[in-house]
């Protein structure tokens, strides 16, 4: 498999420009002549499909959501990120730039990265002009908080609710466009494939989730914006709904998967609090502004946190990483909550959890200004633990939360197979190993409001291909092999709920290759996966038919695309064999417990191409050329 | 604990529903209510019964596809809270607890416990939104708003679009809805060029989906999850003449 990342030449800080510069165009009146089928209705596909609207393509989206306002972006928390140097320290395009490549641990694409800290600016001009209400200060002008990996303060933020602020924004704009009849929106949609004709995307065919009919849709191109695959974990912070299916299709008809071992665990995340758990809650990040992490320094103490003297107590996030302390990137912190509660120096029930501890500003600004700051999320922990965390501290644990890896894309977000465009945390193009906090709103935002629009107009330009007839064969090849998985599942009614299975793709993953992953554990969990996807085929219960409202169905059929995509996961973590941001491989580690590349064998992307059921994937490899920054050992110390 | 269950069945939109009877037990006090009802449906599926159609994603209270009502109210009881952030810590051993849809001629039922609230999209598809499109903004710094106006707006804002206003309505009115999308724009300078089509547009498709009229009785606000103001309520009305009568 050839993979040309067609990244332009000449100086980093010039490339897009001259690259929008040079490619092709189409002009207005001809727009029209396009459909463009955007699949996902999040920040980076409502961006996208109304963008292309606005331009003149005709647009259709689908979501499985009941509207396009519910996606997942709507739960992001803390804020996003833009280069807008408003604070006055220090803070540019070079600056976000550099720490997204360090964050990300030297394992992205240096020109994709640029790019997205040079339109960062934009977003927020975009989002403030749709009415977006950020955050200010008493003098009018924008607030700013500031979120890990990072020493300026270049978040942006309404309240704890940033995402749904963004979203609304997007929807907004979405709507527009479906008012104006400029995009045809197919909400309660799923697609569960993507047809190809002649190597190029030109459909997809999708199951109406109300009626359960089955769907074939052709266009000139396709987008993907379907969000991330953390839930391959069963317990994360993902909305229960998000999946892998629109994309791990899209690899079985020959999308490159590049990177899926790359999964981002989150620090702060409420414990689990039994078996019955169906997900996690995140607690922003951006309560490390003010919250310190700590836990005692004997272990087994179990005194409730106020008997622990001060000179007793273990900040030892401000102790190994003096320079970042509380915001020290995600990936670092959950494995140094993950090292303290090995050590027996958790707190909580299982001593599976570190404390977050706010009684110091609560002293120093008062419960009034941490009320408004982090309010709704003092709420939400509240309610769920039943605990005040104005007079105790919260009780923390790391989380499966976000997903790097993805479709694989190049430098004009097209996937290896022309005509397929992927964005959002579905493609794995701009946080190699790690992605920083309130960067993943801001790629979204980016990929479908300002670099999409762009160049899927020189794929067009440059592919001058008739749309198929819907009757293509390819197209109901597509069609039939949907209908004979779904009748697949209800045929076999066994004895199990999909649940079930789910939760124990779920424990293998956690255990197996979740924080720390070794070649033993990993080899384990690829023994372990197959035989439960043997189970779920001959034991599962699928209950009611196809031609109805089925959520059974439904999550039976992401359930078993992630039966296949976890072993995917643990291959590929199987097959780095080096510690790099997230993806932390035990036997690669520094005296002192940190990540240790291997920049000689590692620094490439690893793209995954499907052979076929039960067959080996084959792995590719794009190398990282690091021309504009040097290849540096991570230090947050 | 043990609980017994009285839920909305309904095959489909079509079909004539009724309640059922269930038992759980094996309830645990920091289950969430819907992971009560997860646990139901595991049982119920082990003994081959179809399981309970509900809906929800985030569980966090913010993307408002959880849509229950619990024991006769919106979300259950509880202040300021989504049906997925209920807990069963509320319950006590023995209860009984009735769960049914949320209930509009807006809002009509797809099965059991899911209702269709695509009236919500076409209100905002007729004029919620600013009408810019992409690119060519002004710096986001070039227009001052003063920090009590933008939080305001914010409140306003906050509304995660699930209906409880209008199913705690006993004329299923979508007045808090529809003013909690006019008040956040009207309220924004931004919003203010199209601030009069803007209301006009959306509450005559609020009128077209058949939701109800406001009698001030201000149930909407008692269920909404993010406690959204009724005084929103009384500036879409200013708004709202404003728009209609002159000043244009
Ligand atoms: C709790 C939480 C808090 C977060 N906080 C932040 C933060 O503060 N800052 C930040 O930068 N990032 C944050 N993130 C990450 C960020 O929210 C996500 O990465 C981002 O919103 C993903 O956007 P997206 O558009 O790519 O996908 P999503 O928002 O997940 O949208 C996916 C869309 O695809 C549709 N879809 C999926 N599959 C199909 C299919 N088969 N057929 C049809 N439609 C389909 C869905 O209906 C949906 O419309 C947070 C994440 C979580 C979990």
């Amino acid at each position: 498999m050839e993979l040309k990342s067609n990244v332009p030449s000449g100086p980093l800080e010039q490339k897009w420009d001259k690259h929008k510069a040079e490619i092709s165009l189409i002009n207005p009146a001809n727009k029209r002549k396009y459909n463009i089928l955007v699949v996902g209705t999040g920040l980076a596909g409502a961006s996208a499909a109304a963008s292309l609207a606005e331009l003149g393509y005709n647009v259709t989206a689908f979501c499985f959501h009941d509207s396009p306002r519910r996606a997942h972006s709507i739960a992001a928390q803390g804020g996003i990120n833009a280069a807008k140097n408003y604070q006055n320290d220090g803070d540019s395009v070079w600056r976000l730039f550099y720490d997204t490549i360090k964050g990300g641990d030297f394992r992205a694409r240096e020109a994709n990265v640029y790019r997205l800290a040079q339109v960062s600016v934009n977003i927020i001009d975009q989002c403030v002009a749709q009415g977006v209400p950020f955050a200010r200060e008493y003098g009018g002008l924008l607030s700013n908080r500031s979120f890990g990996g990072a020493q300026v303060s270049r978040t942006f933020y309404a309240r704890g609710q940033t995402g749904q602020q963004l979203l609304l924004g997007a929807y907004s704009a979405l709507s527009r466009q479906i008012g104006l009849g400029n995009v045809k929106m197919y909400p309660r949609t799923e697609m569960l494939d993507l047809v190809v004709v002649d190597g190029h995307a030109k459909g997809i065919i999708t199951r109406n989730l109300v009626s359960g009919e089955i769907q074939r849709h052709v266009g000139d191109a396709v987008v993907l914006a379907t969000g991330g695959y953390g839930n391959v974990f069963y317990l994360s912070t993902n909305a229960v709904g998000s999946n892998v299916t629109a994309t791990y299709r899209a690899y079985k008809r020959g999308a490159a998967f590049a990177n899926p071992c790359y999964t981002q665990i989150h620090p702060t995340c409420i414990p689990v609090s039994g078996e019955h758990q169906s997900k996690l809650t995140l607690m922003s990040e951006s309560l490390r502004n003010d919250g310190r992490v700590w836990v005692p320094k004997k272990k087994g103490d179990n005194r409730p946190p106020d008997q622990i003297p001060e000179d007793e107590r273990d900040y030892y996030l401000e102790r190994k990483y003096p320079s970042y302390g509380n915001l020290a990137p995600r990936d670092i912190s959950s494995r140094a909550a993950k090292q303290v509660c090995d050590e027996g120096r958790g707190v909580g029930p299982g001593g599976l959890g570190v404390y977050l501890d706010f009684s110091e500003v609560i002293k120093r600004l008062g419960e009034n200004v941490v009320r408004e700051r982090y309010g709704n999320l003092f709420d939400m922990y509240h309610e769920i633990t039943n605990e005040n965390p104005y007079a105790v501290p919260m009780r923390i644990y790391p989380a499966v939360h976000y997903t790097m890896g993805g479709l694989w894309v190049d430098y004009n977000l097209m996937s290896n197979i022309p005509g397929l465009f992927v964005l959002g945390e579905a493609n794995f193009s701009d946080h190699g190993a790690n992605r920083l906090g309130a960067s993943a709103l801001m790629q979204g935002l980016a990929d479908g409001y300002f670099v999409i629009p762009y160049t899927i107009g020189d794929y067009f330009a440059r592919n001058k291909i008739a749309r198929p007839s819907i009757d293509a064969p390819e197209v109901k090849q597509a069609e039939a092999d949907t209908r004979n998985q779904i009748a697949r599942m209800l045929s076999i009614k066994g004895k199990h709920s999909v649940d079930v299975f789910h939760r124990e793709l779920g424990r293998v993953m956690w255990e197996y290759c979740g924080m720390a992953r070794t070649d033993a554990s990993l080899k384990k969990a690829l023994a372990e996966i197959p035989e439960i996807r043997a189970r779920f085929w001959k034991e599962v219960h699928v209950t009611g038919g196809g031609e109805e409202l089925n959520l059974a169905l439904e999550r039976a059929g992401r359930v078993a695309d992630f039966l296949e995509f976890g072993e995917l996961l643990c291959l590929d973590a199987l097959e780095r064999r080096e510690s790099c941001g997230g993806h932390f491989r035990a036997e690669f580690q520094t005296e002192d417990g940190e990540a240790k590349r291997d920049d000689d064998a590692f620094c490439h992307v690893a793209a995954w191409e499907y052979q076929g059921p039960e067959r080996k994937p084959v792995r590719n490899v794009e190398p990282l050329d690091f021309q504009f920054v040097h290849l540096a050992t991570r230090s947050y110390k | 604990m043990r609980v017994t269950l009285k839920i909305w069945r309904q095959k489909n939109a079509a079909a004539t529903g009724g309640f059922a009877t269930y038992t759980k037990d094996n309830v645990v006090a920091e289950m969430s209510f819907l992971e009560m009802l997860d646990a139901l449906n595991r049982e119920l599926v082990e003994k081959g019964e179809e399981p309970v159609a509900f809906e929800s994603d985030c569980r966090e209270g913010i993307c408002g596809t959880c849509s229950l009502v619990v024991s006769g109210i919106p979300h259950g009881p509880g202040k300021g809270a989504a049906t997925c952030q209920l807990y069963m810590r509320r319950f006590k051993d023995g209860d009984t607890i009735t769960v049914e849809p949320f209930r509009a001629r807006g809002f009509p039922i797809l099965r059991d416990l899911i209702v269709d609230r695509s009236a919500f999209d076409r209100i905002i598809q007729a004029g919620g939104f600013i009408s810019v499109n992409t690119g060519g903004t002004p710096d986001a710094n070039a227009l001052p708003i003063a920090k009590e106006q933008q939080e305001l707006a914010m409140d306003a804002a906050a509304c995660i679009g699930c209906g409880a206003c209008v199913a705690a309505c006993k004329n299923a009115s979508a007045m808090l809805f529809v003013a909690a999308k006019v008040s956040h724009l009207s309220l924004l300078p931004q919003g203010q060029p199209e601030r009069q089509q803007r209301v006009l547009n959306m509450v005559a498709q609020m009128d077209k989906e058949g939701f109800g009229a406001c009698t001030n009785t201000f149930e909407c606000e008692a269920a909404c999850p993010k406690e959204i103001s009724v005084r929103f309520i009384a500036r879409l009305n200013r708004e709202y003449m404003r728009a209609s009568w002159g000043d244009k």
